[in-house]
C-alpha cells in the first residue's frame, strides 16, 4: 500500500482537510523543486503532486503550459522527475507523492520499466490526465503489483457510470476537477461542486480532493467542506512565475500562501 | 460520370477496423482528460447514428454535388508520363474543389453533424490554412460562430488563407505556445473544446484525434476513392496499380486508399515529408523515422525526443508539417498493406515547378510531395502500369511561400 491511504485515513479522523499543493517539477529550474516540496511540507501539506512536463499539455491552461516550457528549457524529463523524488525522499519518507503528467513520457520509458522505478524511488501515486480508465487496462495491474495508486479525474459532466468505473479502478483518492476547462480557469460555482460531490459520495467510496480554481485561503476553505481537501496548482504556479529568477521569493511566496490556507482549512 | 453517393457502402468488404472504441490494432483509441469523455461519446453516437441515416446521407450527398462541386475529374497527365517514360499517372483532381482542397469534404459533414447535434460555435485548427478556410465555408453557410486556431508560425507563411477566414467571418487566432505550429493549434483547439463543450463542436481536418474523428474523417474523405474507382475503371477497365498522396495528418490519403484496402492489386504508396532530408532530423515524417507514442488523443507513431517530448517538425508545407499521423496509417504501416517513403523540400519543388510547366496545373506544395514521388516511381514501372495520384489542392496559396524561397519579389 502507498503513503496516501495512511495519510488520508489519519487526517479523517482527526477531522481535517487534506491540503495537496501541485508544483511543476524543474520549474523555474530543477534546484528548485526538493528544497520547495520540503519547504510545503513544512507549511502544512499532505500530499504533494508534481508536475512532469510535457512538451504538450493539452489540458493545461497558460500558468502551466508556461512552467512547462521553463521546466523543459532545463531538459526536466521523466527519469529526472524519478531522480527529483529519490533525492525527497532522503530527508522525507512520509508525505505522499503522487506524479501528475500526460502519457506519452510514460510510453516513452515503458510501462514496466516506468512503474519499477518509480516504486524504488518512493513514488505514491500516478496521475496520467489522458488516461481515461477504457485505455488503462495494460497499466494499471502493473500499478497494483508495485503499490503505486492510480489517480483518476472526475469531471461536472462525468456520468454515473464513469463515476462508479473509476471508484471501482482508482486508489487513493479521486481527483475532481471542479470545473469544465484547463487548469487555471477562475469561475467556480460551489453550489455545482456540492451537488456533484454528492453524487460522486454516492456512488464512489474513495476520497475525494477537489482542485481547479483554488486560489486563496478562503476559496480553500470553502471548497475544502465539499470534499476531503484541496488541491491547489495554478496559483503556487503562479507565484513561482512571477518571482522570476527570484527562487528565494518564489518559496516565501508558495509557503506564505500554503500556510494560509492550512490555517484556513484547520479553522 | 455519375455522382457517387455516399451511400454506396455495400460493398464486400473486409477490413473493418476501427473497433467500437477506436483502436486500428494498437494504435488510436480516445487518450483524452475527463472532461472531454462526454462530449465525445456524444459525438461518436450521433456519428454512428447519421451514418446509417438517410437524409443525413441524401443531404451531405446533395452538398458535395452542388457546393463541393464532386465528383472531382481524373486527369491523365499524359505529357508528365511521356516526359517521365514510363507508367501513366493520373492525377484526382480534388484541387478543383470548393475551397481548393479536398478538405471540405470533411467540414461540410461535419458541419451537418454540428448542425443536427444543435450546437451553435465550430473551432478547428488548421495548419496551412485549407482546414481553417474550408471549416470558415461551411461556417458562413450555416450561420454558425466560427474560431480557428492557427500556430503564428503558420500565420505568417499561409497569408493569404488567414484573409480568406477572416473574409468569411471566422475569428483566427494565433497559437503562440510551442513550436508555434499546426500541433500547438490543435492543443489551443483542445483547450477551447474543454471549456466550452455545452455549444461548440470541434471540428478536426485529420485523421487523427481521438476517436470517433480518424474514423469519421476518413469516411467523409472516403468520397475521394470510391470516385477514383469508379473513374478509373471507367477511363482505363481497372483499378490502378498504384495509389499515391502525400501524408501529412493521413487524410487525404484515407480518402482515397479507405475503398481500395480490400483490393489487394492496388498498391498504396504515402508520402511524407522529408523536409531538409531524413538524415538531418528536420523533416515532418513520423512514418519514417519516428515511434509509437501517444498524443492528441490517440496512440500513433510520433516524432519525439527519448523522453517522449514532442519534438520540433519540419517541412517546405505547412499542411504536412505535423509530428503525428492518422492511426489508420499507422496501422496500414505495420500491417505491410501500404507503404510510406518521403520526398525532401527540395524534390517538392521540382515536382512543383515540373507539374506547373508540364501540365499547367500549380499543385499545393503538400500536394506537390506526392507529385514528385509519383515522377520517382514512373519510371521504374512498364508504360501500361497506371499510377493515380491525390491531387489534394492547388498552390495558389503557396505563391508566398515559393517566392521567398525561389529570392522572386511580388
Amino acid at each position: 500500500m502507498s503513503r496516501i491511504t495512511p495519510t488520508l485515513e489519519s487526517l479523517k479522523q482527526s477531522g481535517r482537510k487534506a491540503l495537496i499543493p501541485f508544483i511543476t517539477a524543474g520549474d523555474p529550474n530543477p534546484a528548485f523543486t526538493v528544497p520547495a516540496m520540503h519547504a510545503m511540507v513544512k507549511a502544512g501539506v499532505n500530499i504533494i503532486e508534481l508536475g512532469v512536463p510535457f512538451s504538450d499539455p493539452m489540458a493545461d491552461g497558460p500558468v502551466i503550459q508556461r512552467a512547462s516550457e521553463r521546466a523543459l528549457a532545463h531538459k526536466m524529463s521523466l527519469r529526472k522527475v524519478l531522480e527529483l523524488v529519490r533525492e525527497f525522499r532522503q530527508q522525507d519518507n512520509v508525505t505522499p507523492v503522487v506524479l501528475m503528467g500526460y502519457l506519452n513520457p510514460v510510453e516513452s520509458m515503458g510501462y514496466q520499466n516506468f512503474v519499477d522505478k518509480a516504486k524504488e524511488v518512493g513514488v505514491d501515486g500516478i496521475l496520467t490526465v489522458d488516461m481515461p480508465p477504457e485505455e488503462s487496462s495494460e497499466l494499471l495491474p502493473m500499478l497494483d503489483q508495485a503499490g503505486i495508486d492510480p489517480i483518476f479525474l472526475l469531471a461536472p459532466n462525468s456520468t454515473d457510470e464513469r463515476i462508479a468505473k473509476m471508484g471501482q479502478l482508482g486508489r487513493g483518492y479521486l481527483y475532481y476537477v471542479s470545473l469544465k476547462g484547463v487548469t487555471g480557469a477562475s469561475h467556480l460555482n460551489l453550489d455545482d461542486v456540492e451537488r456533484k460531490i454528492k453524487d460522486i459520495r454516492r456512488l464512489a467510496s474513495l476520497p475525494i480532493e477537489i482542485g481547479f480554481g483554488v486560489k486563496n485561503a478562503e476559496t480553500a476553505a470553502a471548497v475544502s467542506k465539499l470534499g476531503d481537501g484541496v488541491v491547489v496548482g495554478s496559483a503556487l504556479v503562479g507565484k513561482i512565475e512571477a518571482a522570476g529568477e527570484d527562487t528565494d521569493q518564489a518559496l516565501r511566496q508558495i509557503t506564505d500562501l500554503l500556510r494560509s490556507m492550512r490555517a484556513s482549512l484547520d479553522a | 460520370m455519375r455522382f457517387t453517393a455516399l451511400t454506396n457502402l455495400d460493398s464486400t468488404e473486409t477490413y473493418n477496423l476501427p473497433d467500437q472504441r477506436g483502436h486500428f490494432g494498437p494504435y488510436g483509441g480516445v487518450f483524452v482528460a475527463e472532461t472531454l469523455m462526454l462530449p465525445i461519446g456524444e459525438l461518436t453516437e450521433a456519428y454512428y447514428r447519421y451514418m446509417k441515416d438517410k437524409d443525413f446521407l441524401a443531404e451531405l450527398d446533395y452538398d458535395l454535388q452542388h457546393y463541393v462541386g464532386r465528383p472531382s475529374p481524373i486527369y491523365h497527365a499524359e505529357r508528365l508520363s511521356r516526359e517521365m517514360g514510363g507508367a501513366q499517372i493520373f492525377l484526382k483532381r480534388e484541387d478543383l474543389n470548393h475551397t481548393g482542397a479536398h478538405k471540405v469534404n470533411n467540414t461540410v459533414g461535419q458541419a451537418l453533424l454540428a448542425k443536427r447535434m444543435g450546437k451553435t460555435r465550430i473551432i478547428a485548427e488548421t495548419g496551412a490554412g485549407q482546414h481553417g478556410v474550408a471549416t470558415a465555408t461551411v461556417a458562413a453557410r450555416l450561420g454558425l460562430e466560427c474560431v480557428v486556431y492557427m500556430g503564428s508560425v503558420d500565420v505568417a507563411r499561409q497569408a493569404p488563407n488567414v484573409l480568406r477566414m477572416k473574409l468569411l467571418g471566422a475569428s483566427v487566432v494565433p497559437v503562440e505556445s510551442g513550436s508555434k505550429t499546426l500541433k500547438d493549434a490543435l492543443n489551443e483547439a483542445m483547450r477551447d473544446w474543454v471549456t466550452n463543450v455545452d455549444n461548440t463542436f470541434y471540428i478536426i481536418g485529420t485523421v487523427a484525434g481521438p476517436h470517433p474523428y480518424p474514423a469519421m474523417v476518413r469516411d467523409f474523405q472516403a468520397v475521394i476513392g470510391r470516385e477514383s474507382k469508379e473513374q478509373m475503371i471507367e477511363m482505363t477497365g481497372r483499378n490502378p496499380d498504384v495509389l499515391v498522396a502525400c501524408v501529412g495528418g493521413g487524410s487525404n490519403a484515407i480518402g482515397l486508399f479507405y475503398p481500395f484496402i480490400d483490393d489487394h492489386d492496388v498498391a498504396m504508396h504515402g508520402v511524407e515529408a522529408a523536409g531538409d532530408g531524413i538524415e538531418t532530423g528536420r523533416h515532418s515524417a513520423p512514418l519514417s523515422a519516428g515511434r509509437p507514442g501517444v498524443l492528441h488523443g490517440n496512440r500513433t507513431y510520433l516524432m519525439e525526443d527519448e523522453d517522449g517530448e514532442i519534438i520540433e517538425t519540419h517541412s517546405i508545407s505547412a499542411g504536412l508539417d505535423y509530428p503525428g499521423v492518422g492511426p489508420e496509417h499507422a496501422w496500414l504501416k505495420d500491417s505491410g498493406r501500404a507503404q510510406y517513403v518521403s520526398i525532401t523540400d527540395d524534390e517538392a519543388m521540382k515536382g512543383f515547378h515540373a507539374l506547373t510547366r508540364m501540365e499547367g496545373i500549380i499543385p499545393a506544395l503538400e500536394s506537390a510531395h506526392a507529385i514528385a514521388y509519383a515522377m520517382k516511381l514512373a519510371p521504374t514501372l512498364a508504360k501500361d502500369k497506371t499510377i493515380l495520384v491525390n491531387l489534394s489542392g492547388r498552390g495558389d496559396k503557396d505563391i508566398n511561400t515559393i517566392a521567398a524561397r525561389e529570392g522572386i519579389s511580388l
